[in-house]
């Protein structure tokens, strides 16, 4: 598989990534190496085979919707490099 | 020996005794950070004072714990209240938790003091830390050399006797693959077995948090405090935890020790290949059955965790946002602009990599061709390991295929980067139990062993580790901390 620089800025936007023009050449080449390895596993017939997403014999797990002691809103907005008045501030979006 | 040479088990009888002090043990354990930390830049931060004081509270009035009064080190990307935790990026350069990771509450519970933050790869992501956005970690049996990583700053600072031990986390190698170049005992244990609320996910389906130590006693004694089933986490067991360092009593008669094939062949260095035969002949000699196996699917593990693993991480660092915590682009002026520029500024090459390799490989047309079929691939790889352990109770391999490399030298080829995993990474795929322990030295470097073993039975997994290491002075031999 060979990602055309059209494809790598396609895929920045999807990643919600600028990228650099020079960046968009060096990540080509090398997407398109990992890819070309990565077609290696098409040597292997898998038609009847399930895919395994994690080992672990677990599937949705539920509990009771209790209230629990949680981080302050104070420090957990300390992190927030913008807020104002309780939100998070963003530019206008529409 | 000196203080800050001990292991955590010696400390804890010593200071049990009351022959020590904890500041005696922080004193020496500070000296030798502030003399050896410039040469190995194992340290993000330092919790100099916060220690200190909390050393001297102990003294002052002791409390209870497995590790009252003891020093302890994380890798920085297990979040620590009131601590900064960066995972090595720019992205959470400033970045303070407002919580502990359930692991860190449970070393907190059992008395352990916080000494500080380990360098990696950046969000784990790499096998040198020099994707690291601060510095790489040298190592300590050679400072020109990689520490390995991802988990590098956490080995090295144990190799060079700056901590007792450190936790990090392992999602394709990432203990083990360090611990082998920095000649330390590297625990990752079974998916599922240590919690992992509060550890920055990198691939959610391979991530594990495990223990880096000076010995295997040590490794099971931090196991029975950070092993248990964690309700904040779906992917949690809730299974029984035992007192790993009942099964350490050296006896291994019988043990039934399969080497695969794929693991002893071209691609890793003969002298390595050579350290592994006779660790297993020492095997044999203590009692062990020893027999050749093969695991067919091996060679395919790494193409597949080259496309599940970015495609984890494109899902996971999409938080990375520049809203509620990060670095934030403060000059754009709309929503798309804000995302874009902050994960410009914020990431390093390897991450960004990675994310557009696997936004690529969950993209609609890629994804049944590279995602779902990774995942079937995956299948194959975990039935290979569980027909082998139909008939054995552990496989050993080595852990790597080289020893460390010379920091810069993989940077240029991705793949060849790449290719350090390819005997950590399939024990990750199929979720199970695997160390790395001391087998020798190749041109005066460490070579490690790797032990692996059947999902949540890493008991027989630490005893087999602890029967070879007792029969061997590896583990007790001290890096000098210069240039070969």
């Amino acid at each position: 598989m060979v990602i055309s620089l059209q494809e790598v800025e396609h895929i920045a936007m999807l990643a919600r990534i600028n990228i650099t023009e020079e960046e968009k050449k060096e990540f080509a080449g090398q997407l398109s190496a990992v890819l070309q390895y990565a077609e290696k596993l098409n040597e292997i017939n898998t038609e009847d085979v399930d895919p395994l997403y994690h080992i672990l014999p677990i599937y949705n797990v539920f509990r009771e919707d209790e209230i629990i002691e949680s981080p302050d809103r104070n420090e957990l907005f300390a992190n927030a490099p913008v807020f104002q008045d309780g939100y998070f501030k963003v530019p206008k979006i529409l | 020996m000196e203080l800050h040479e001990l292991t955590l088990h010696q400390l804890k009888k010593d200071l049990t005794a009351k022959k020590i002090s904890s500041q005696e043990i922080m004193n020496a354990i500070l000296k030798q950070i502030k003399a050896v930390d410039e040469r190995i830049n194992a340290f993000i931060t330092l919790n100099k004072e916060t220690s200190s004081l909390r050393a001297r509270e102990f003294d002052q009035t002791p409390w209870k714990g497995q590790m009252a009064g003891l020093p302890f080190a994380l890798k920085d990307n297990i979040c620590t209240k009131g601590v900064r935790t960066t995972c090595a990026s720019k992205m959470l350069e400033n970045f303070v938790p407002a919580y502990d990771a359930a692991v860190v509450k449970k070393l907190y519970s059992e008395g352990g003091i916080l000494v500080g933050k380990l360098n990696m790869d950046e969000f784990a992501m790499g096998s040198s830390t020099e994707s690291s956005a601060f510095f790489p970690t040298h190592n300590p049996w050679d400072l020109e050399r990689v520490s390995g990583g991802s988990s590098g700053g956490s080995a090295a600072a144990v190799a060079a006797d700056e901590i007792p031990f450190a936790l990090g986390s392992d999602t394709g190698g990432s203990i083990r693959q360090p611990a082998a170049y920095c000649g330390v005992v590297g625990l990752k244990p079974t998916y599922g077995r240590v919690p992992r609320w509060g550890v920055v996910a990198y691939a959610s389906s391979l991530d594990q948090v495990g223990v880096i130590s000076k010995d295997v006693y040590d490794a099971a004694l931090v196991m029975n405090m950070i092993a248990g089933y964690d309700p904040m986490e779906s992917t949690s067991v809730n299974t029984t935890v035992p007192d790993y360092t009942t099964a350490l009593n050296g006896s291994i008669k019988g043990l039934k020790i399969a080497y695969p094939k794929e693991y002893f062949q071209q691609g890793v260095d003969s002298k390595i290949i050579e350290l592994l035969k006779k660790a297993l002949l020492k095997y044999e000699e203590l009692g062990a059955h020893i027999e050749e196996v093969s695991l067919p699917h091996s060679e395919y593990a790494l193409p597949a965790y080259y496309i599940i693993g970015p495609a984890e991480a494109s899902s996971n660092m999409s938080k990375f946002d520049g809203i509620r915590y990060g670095l934030r682009d403060l000059t754009a002026d709309n929503v798309t602009d804000l995302y874009s520029n902050s994960r410009q500024q914020g990431f390093g090459p390897e991450v960004k990599r990675r994310i557009m390799l696997g936004t690529y490989a969950l993209s609609s047309g890629s994804y049944d061709a590279y995602y779902l079929k990774a995942l079937k691939v995956r299948r194959l790889i975990s039935d290979d390991f569980n027909k082998v352990f139909n008939g054995f109770d552990v496989i050993i391999a080595p852990t790597t295929p080289t020893t460390a490399f010379k920091i810069g030298a993989n940077t240029e080829d991705i793949l060849t980067g790449y290719m350090n995993d390819i005997l950590t990474v399939p024990i990750n795929m199929a979720g199970l139990p695997g160390m790395s322990i001391p087998c020798g030295f190749a041109d005066g470097l460490p070579v490690g062993m790797q032990i692996i073993a059947k999902p949540f039975d890493e008991t027989t997994l630490l005893k087999a580790a602890y029967a070879f290491e007792q029969a061997t002075d590896y583990h007790q031999l001290k890096p000098a901390l210069g240039v070969k």
